[in-house]
């Protein structure tokens, strides 16, 4: 079996999942868009221009409900023993990284497309632009990235809900950052070409994340 | 070929297994019993390389578990007391996304057949959530089965089941092992199609098998030699022969009754 075909059958097998189930993203779905509408109450009788603070509530929306979705995607494969299962096949562990962290990723960008329209409704703000999705894009797959490896340490833990995120928002704190300015500023009407050193800091901290996960997640995963 | 030299096992403090040696031959079943906490999952577990050893070595195959974990499991076939299933998916689903991670050739061909096999074959599009555990536990075989490993690892299958699935799964396995169980057990309530069906293919296979149970009478007849686990150490090992359960009961209690 191919490294490619090992991830294609875990990525098929999360989706056929979550298709039946929509576990992961119902949970992660509700959670977005009550963040977003509490911090839509929350503000506006205070803010000015909800656009100084839209940014930063999509970000935190987007980085909770990610939180939620990892937990979920590993408590399914302790549930049944099937992370065994997984473990036992003839196939590189980086291969179940990299499926698990493809169906986590999509989930995300699934939750994403719909919670954005409610977003524009709710700030009146333009964000289905594609400058916007592409940094959306970026950040998301950078989060997915890191979090995978930590879902996958957390899980095996008694208090693994709590653990996550411990673990994860120090690490995914750069993502946030970059995500926040970028998309304040692409809302203040700069191009993206403007916006280049962090982008290119979100596309390192991508690319170095994925390679870290890569050589690591096999540790990770054995006992 | 099963080799285990000087095998041992710690977690922090506690020492699961103390200097193992033992080697069990090609298509040779051999019944591990002893009671809880005397290391039988953590062999498991070491053999289906889901953990490493603290020191010590195991060869399988004539390979080195340590450096060809990847190349190992391709022979192995392994059924827990969990079902190391998908409760989201069907039985088809099950099969077919273990099958994929296997590279199982016809996949299709085999599924059907091993669904035959373990009595399941008209529960194929059903969700594993609305199964009973016996049903689980035979779509677990099938699973195990999928890529047709030379060796199974079986760590207390029957966990859970009652008296008359346990039977059924059993007997399952014994014939899938092409062993026929009817010389010591009781009556045949296997699904129609599962006995005859898997026998054939199992006669043509003579695979090793390593099983851990609490059960004596049902790991006898398995068995081809008897292993007596206590304390992390072989205490009794000895080849099943005409051992009677009559016979391993007081030879079991002897040997682990001060660790219980």
């Amino acid at each position: 079996m191919t490294f490619f075909a090992a991830v294609g059958a875990i990525l098929w097998k999360d989706i056929r999942a979550e298709l039946r189930t929509k576990d992961i993203f119902s949970s992660m779905f509700v959670f977005a868009l009550l963040a977003v509408i509490i911090f839509n109450f929350a503000f506006e009788l205070r803010v000015p221009d909800m656009k100084m603070v839209a940014p930063g509530i999509i970000w935190v929306a987007i980085t909770f409900a990610g939180t939620l979705g990892l937990n979920r995607a590993f408590v399914i494969e302790q549930e049944k023993g099937s992370m065994a299962g997984l473990l036992l096949a003839p196939i590189d562990r980086s291969a179940i990284y990299f499926g698990k962290m493809l169906s986590s990723l999509l989930f995300m960008l699934v939750v994403e497309i719909i919670l954005l329209p409610l977003v524009m409704v709710f700030f009146n703000l333009a964000l289905l632009t594609w400058q916007h999705l592409l940094v959306l894009l970026l950040g998301t797959y950078g989060f997915a990235a890191v979090g995978t490896v930590f879902s996958g340490i957390a899980v095996n833990t008694r208090a693994r809900e709590v653990l996550l995120p411990i673990l994860l928002f120090p690490v995914v704190l750069p993502i946030l950052i970059a995500g926040v300015k970028m998309t304040g500023a692409l809302l203040d009407g700069e191009s993206l070409s403007s916006l280049s050193n962090w982008l290119r800091l979100i596309a390192i901290y991508d690319v170095v994340f994925t390679i870290v996960a890569y050589l690591t997640f096999g540790f990770v995963v054995e006992e | 070929m099963i080799e285990l030299r000087k095998l041992t096992k710690a977690f922090g403090r506690k020492i699961a297994l103390r200097g193992i040696d033992l080697r069990v031959a090609p298509g040779e079943s051999l019944v591990i019993f002893g009671p809880n906490g005397a290391g039988k999952t953590t062999l498991i577990r070491i053999l289906s390389s889901l953990s490493r050893p603290t020191s010590g070595a195991v060869h399988i195959g004539g390979l080195d578990l340590k450096t060809h974990a990847d190349g190992i499991r391709r022979h192995l076939g392994v059924v827990s007391h969990a079902p190391l299933l998908y409760d989201s998916l069907t039985a088809d689903e099950n099969l077919r996304f273990f099958g994929r991670l296997y590279g199982v050739s016809d996949l299709e061909a085999r599924i059907t057949l091993l669904l035959e096999q373990v009595g399941l074959a008209a529960r194929r599009k059903d969700l594993v959530r609305i199964f009973s555990r016996g049903m689980t536990q035979r779509l677990s075989i099938a699973r195990a089965l999928l890529h047709d490993p030379e060796i199974l690892l079986l760590d207390e299958p029957d966990t859970g089941l009652d008296p008359q699935a346990a039977e059924m799964l059993h007997r399952l396995l014994a014939d899938l092992s092409g062993r026929s169980s009817a010389s010591r057990m009781g009556s045949a309530d296997l699904p129609s199609n599962a006995s005859g069906a898997s026998r054939s293919d199992a006669n043509n296979i003579a695979r090793t098998i390593v099983t851990v149970t609490h059960n004596l009478e049902r790991g006898l007849a398995l068995a081809d030699r008897v292993v007596i686990l206590a304390n992390g150490r072989i205490v009794y090992d000895a080849d099943a022969g005409d051992l009677a359960a009559s016979e391993l009961r007081p030879l079991y209690d002897e040997h682990v009754g001060g660790s219980r």
